[in-house]
């Protein structure tokens, strides 16, 4: 066993690639728990199919640095879903639906023109292992912005989700953390996609919290077992993958989807 | 709870000329209410005739014309009016990972919810126990009765001692035992707190036996005054037919006690 650990961590980008597994994990586990709880399943899994536009654009615009273009344009993207959802003139699964398939639609349209997609198709996909020391940098810094925003707001979040009427009630600003959350989970999502892909991301920020809230009862344990779920199967998942010769996001979101399905015939039989 | 103070009166919350209308559709129009410090005000009216509005605008939730005044009527001063509002029901499912404790804490507590405090947790269990609700702190909310739910609630409301306590009565799941306690709880609460109450209710019945003030409206202010002058008015009758209600102090309406026919 030890023998194998010492094989798995001899190449650099194993160790990154391990490193970046405990900072991302954690981190979408969090952010799932209110994403779940506030139903917004469909709004992350629209901000996600979203960085194509934004590379598209980046690609339109010719910036060198398409990860810039990709954030600005899921930030604006995620403050216009909210500022349209807060009208309210059709069901919020409907528009977000409308927006997301609109703007994913003239994304592979500008990146495919002239047939060069296959340039990007790695993104839909994700490599964990490619990842470098300077960008595990920013997600630190991402994870430490969550953490203190997190402290801040978590309560909002929860009261909103459960009454917003009663939540304007007692003063709170419900319009700001929600928009704050909404950049949030845009930033996070854009800088996690190129390691875990487009196709994926959504898994790894709603199957953890979806499992935790099988067998949870308050909100102590929905956070923890929601933060230990999602590492345990960012680990996992590396491991095997590197074992089975499998890309890592695909084993990663196998092992967090058979978590789902124990929690969820633990929490039936309970 | 920590401290109760007699109603002392003086204060008093005025709503002038209140209006509401969602594009050309007027909900809402020349609605003035007068509310004093420890008096029970009830709305009724139809389905349908805005009463979650007016509680929504109270609320500032919607947009509205008109004022909504809260004053010190010795000195005239203007306050930063605090409301406990309870509503009807909340949406959550029932497998929601929350229990009392996390509820209370979202709204009322800076600590974050994802720890628990003990300290918290005490003031919280003290709180509830005003209602016979200090038993439910760790049960999940999902699992609650609507009487649980309500008294869980309510506590929540009144831990910061309101001015203003709004109530959109629940429609269903409380049995008359619950009714009963809530009612009860209500006028225990306006005697000994310093805060008015304004109660949107469903049942005309209870109305009558504990609300000081009854307001009807349909669009507008139909009627208003003592239960039983709103109870007889011709607006009333309109609204609800011709149906008769108790009032305890009343000879000629004694053996009338049940009158049925509730909106």
């Amino acid at each position: 066993m030890i023998e194998m650990l010492q094989q798995f961590f001899q190449f650099d980008f194993m160790k990154r690639a391990f490193v970046a597994i405990l900072v991302i994990t954690p981190l979408l586990g969090i952010l799932g728990t209110m994403i779940v709880h506030k139903r917004m399943a469909y709004f992350s899994d629209a901000l996600g199919h979203s960085a194509l536009t934004g590379i598209a654009i980046g690609v339109v615009l010719g910036i060198t640095d398409t990860n810039l273009s990709m954030i600005i344009f899921a930030v604006v993207f995620a403050l216009l879903l909210n500022a349209i959802n807060r009208r309210a003139l059709a069901a919020t699964d409907t528009i977000i639906s409308v927006f997301a398939s609109c703007s994913t639609a003239v994304g592979l349209a500008i990146l495919s023109m002239g047939g060069n997609f296959s340039k990007y198709s790695a993104i839909l996909v994700g490599d964990i292992l490619s990842i470098t020391a300077e960008e595990i940098g920013y997600l630190l810094v991402i994870f430490v912005v969550t953490l203190i925003f997190w402290a801040v707001a978590v309560n909002t979040l929860n009261a909103i989700s459960i009454h917003p009427t009663l939540a304007k009630s007692r003063h709170m600003n419900v319009r700001l953390i929600e928009d704050i959350f909404a950049v949030l989970i845009a930033v996070i999502v854009m800088l996690s996609i190129k390691w875990v892909g487009i196709l994926l991301i959504n898994a790894l920020l709603i199957l953890p919290a979806a499992s935790s809230r099988n067998i949870s009862e308050n909100m102590r344990e929905y956070h923890l077992y929601s933060v230990i779920f999602s590492l345990f199967s960012g680990v996992v998942g590396l491991f095997v993958s590197y074992y089975t010769n499998v890309a890592t996001g695909p084993m990663i979101v196998i092992v967090a989807s058979l978590i789902y399905f124990g929690t969820y015939l633990f929490g039936k039989n309970r | 709870m920590r401290k109760i103070r007699k109603p002392c009166g003086f204060h008093c919350i005025k709503v002038k000329d209140l209006g509401v209308s969602f594009g050309n559709q007027v909900v809402l129009e020349h609605i003035n209410l007068h509310i004093h410090c420890g008096s029970m005000m009830a709305v009724i009216g139809r389905n349908g005739a805005g009463k979650s509005t007016l509680v929504k605008a109270i609320l500032d939730d919607i947009p509205h014309t008109g004022v909504i005044e809260f004053k010190d009527a010795e000195n005239g001063r203007m306050q930063k009016m605090r409301i406990g509002y309870v509503p009807q029901s909340i949406n959550i499912e029932a497998s929601t990972p929350m229990d009392v404790y996390d509820l209370i804490t979202s709204y009322r507590y800076r600590f974050p919810v994802c720890f628990k405090s003990k300290r918290i947790y005490q003031e919280i269990r003290e709180s509830l126990a005003v209602f016979e609700a200090d038993e439910l702190i760790d049960k999940p909310i999902g699992t609650l009765s609507g009487g649980e739910l309500q008294r869980v609630l309510l506590s929540m409301a009144v831990m910061d001692q309101p001015n203003l306590l709004l109530l959109d009565e629940p429609v269903s799941g409380i049995d008359k035992n619950g009714m009963d306690l809530f009612y009860e709880k209500m006028d225990y609460l306006r005697k000994n707190y310093d805060m008015s109450i304004v109660l949107i209710s469903h049942d005309l019945d209870y109305v009558a036996k504990y609300a000081d003030q009854v307001v009807l409206i349909d669009k507008t202010v139909l009627a208003e005054g003592s239960p039983r002058s709103v109870f007889e008015s011709d607006a009333f009758h309109q609204v609800f037919g011709n149906t008769s209600y108790g009032f305890p102090e009343s000879a000629a309406h004694k053996n009338t006690t049940q009158g049925g026919g509730l909106s």
